[in-house]
């Protein structure tokens, strides 16, 4: 076998990881606290008594988790100019995954809504809370404890989905193995780098998030 | 130059439905094929097979398709092997979705209370047999709804084949969009097609939870 592996050569392009890493997870920051935004405010509408609402949030909730996230990428970036609406690479890259992750959010928090008993809702009606306090105070702190876990895993997810954004040039880790790969041709040691710093990443987000979930919901994460 | 009706670029995107179907297929029965193969030597009783099996899912889960396919496609020439494009996205596709069938599976096994395997030990049977004829034919019951939502997800997985140059349905409409300058007539367009697929399937999925949950 002719080929040897060097890693050494990759050394000196330490400062292009970490740039590429900082994009990585700055994107994903925005699609996690921006998407659970979204995936509230959709699970709250399907309890609406509005019925074009609910049908409005399934609708997206369907479109969205039933086509390839490479495809809602590729509309938002090249699809919409032809409606006169121009995204940067960055801002299509970061639509596009806030819209995804809200989607599947919607979901997951609807399941923990419903597996909140009625019980709860009723008693803080009692209390004399509104409907707003009732369902910010006390229903969705608790259905939100009870689906934490799907929801971290959902986030880990859409970071290690966030690859594809390398596709429209924007300057993510992938980018950087890419560029990395065409000038010094060691595509499999470049690739299998940044693989591992994937892998770390995703456990590290994982256990930052659950760490952070501690904190949140005081005990109540299972 | 040739003008595209709109007609020509549905025509074209339908001619390419196929092989992202193909791929599916493919990567779903030989990840079934391998699922199957990790998942029994995966229960069994020797400790250091379980925790490779455990690892290699967690791999698998853990990091990007996209790089999976890049180490594939780039990393399989070193070894002297000549990877074309359709090579690159089965064999990655297939690893990719044996790692989760495998945990999928493994969690319906493990949702079969321990006393049937007790049973069938006290019966007499050895590993294989309780497996063949106690364990699986219960825990078939409770994999198949998850089984087909992943087919959902293997579905979508499929246009990143895409990039390393295999031409499915999403390449199709790169190509066609390179050709027509009309990307939000034919993203649109392959959207719906994807939704087409994988919409029954997810509603499939759906009832056949339903159903399992009215049995128990």
């Amino acid at each position: 076998m002719g080929y040897e592996f060097d890693f050494g050569a990759l050394l000196q392009y330490l400062g292009f990881f970490l740039e590429g890493t900082a994009v990585t997870l700055g994107l994903t920051a925005v699609a996690s606290l921006v998407g659970t935004g979204i995936g509230v405010a959709g699970a709250a509408a399907v309890g609406s008594k509005r019925p074009w609402l609910r049908k409005f949030v399934a609708a997206y909730v369907e479109l969205i988790r039933n086509t390839p996230f490479i495809v809602q990428m590729f509309f938002f970036f090249f699809g919409l100019p032809s409606l006169g609406v121009r995204l940067s690479a960055l801002a299509a890259a970061a639509l596009a995954m806030t819209i995804n992750l809200g989607a599947y959010a919607i979901e997951i928090i609807r399941a923990g809504l419903e597996g909140i008993a009625p019980g709860q809702g009723e008693a803080a009606l009692s209390l004399g809370l509104g409907p707003l306090p009732i369902f910010g105070l006390v229903v969705l702190p608790q259905a939100l404890a009870n689906v934490y876990p799907a929801l971290v895993g959902q986030i880990t997810i859409t970071m290690l989905e966030s690859a594809v954004v390398s596709q429209i040039a924007v300057v993510d880790l992938t980018h950087v193995a890419d560029f990395i790969q065409s000038r010094n041709f060691r595509s499999f040691e470049t690739y299998l780098v940044v693989t591992v710093i994937y892998l770390l990443l995703a456990i590290g987000l994982r256990r930052l998030l659950a760490f952070a979930g501690r904190g949140l919901f005081a005990g109540r994460v299972k | 130059m040739n003008e595209f009706t709109l007609w020509d670029i549905v025509r074209n995107l339908l001619y390419a439905v196929p092989w992202t179907l193909l791929l599916s297929a493919i990567a779903f029965a030989g990840g079934g094929f391998v699922a199957l193969i990790l998942l029994v030597i995966g229960l069994g009783s020797n400790k250091p097979v379980r925790v490779a099996v455990k690892l290699y899912v967690e791999l698998f889960q853990s990091t990007p398709l996209l790089m999976q396919l890049f180490l594939v496609y780039f990393g399989l020439p070193l070894l002297g092997i000549d990877v074309s494009a359709w090579l690159a996205a089965g064999s990655c596709l297939t690893l990719y979705s044996s790692a989760f069938l495998t945990d999928i599976w493994r969690g319906s096994v493990e949702a079969i209370p321990k006393g049937q395997w007790e049973g069938s030990s006290s019966l007499g049977l050895h590993y294989l047999a309780q497996l063949r004829l106690v364990i699986l034919p219960q825990a078939t019951r409770m994999a198949i709804p998850p089984t087909v939502g992943f087919l959902v997800q293997l579905v979508k997985s499929t246009a990143l084949a895409s990039i390393v140059g295999y031409h499915e349905l999403t390449k199709t409409a790169q190509i066609l969009t390179n050709a027509t300058f009309q990307p939000f007539v034919i993203f649109g367009a392959v959207a719906l097609l994807y939704f087409l697929i994988c919409y029954p399937l997810t509603r499939w999925s759906r009832g056949l939870e339903k159903q399992l949950a009215r049995q128990y």
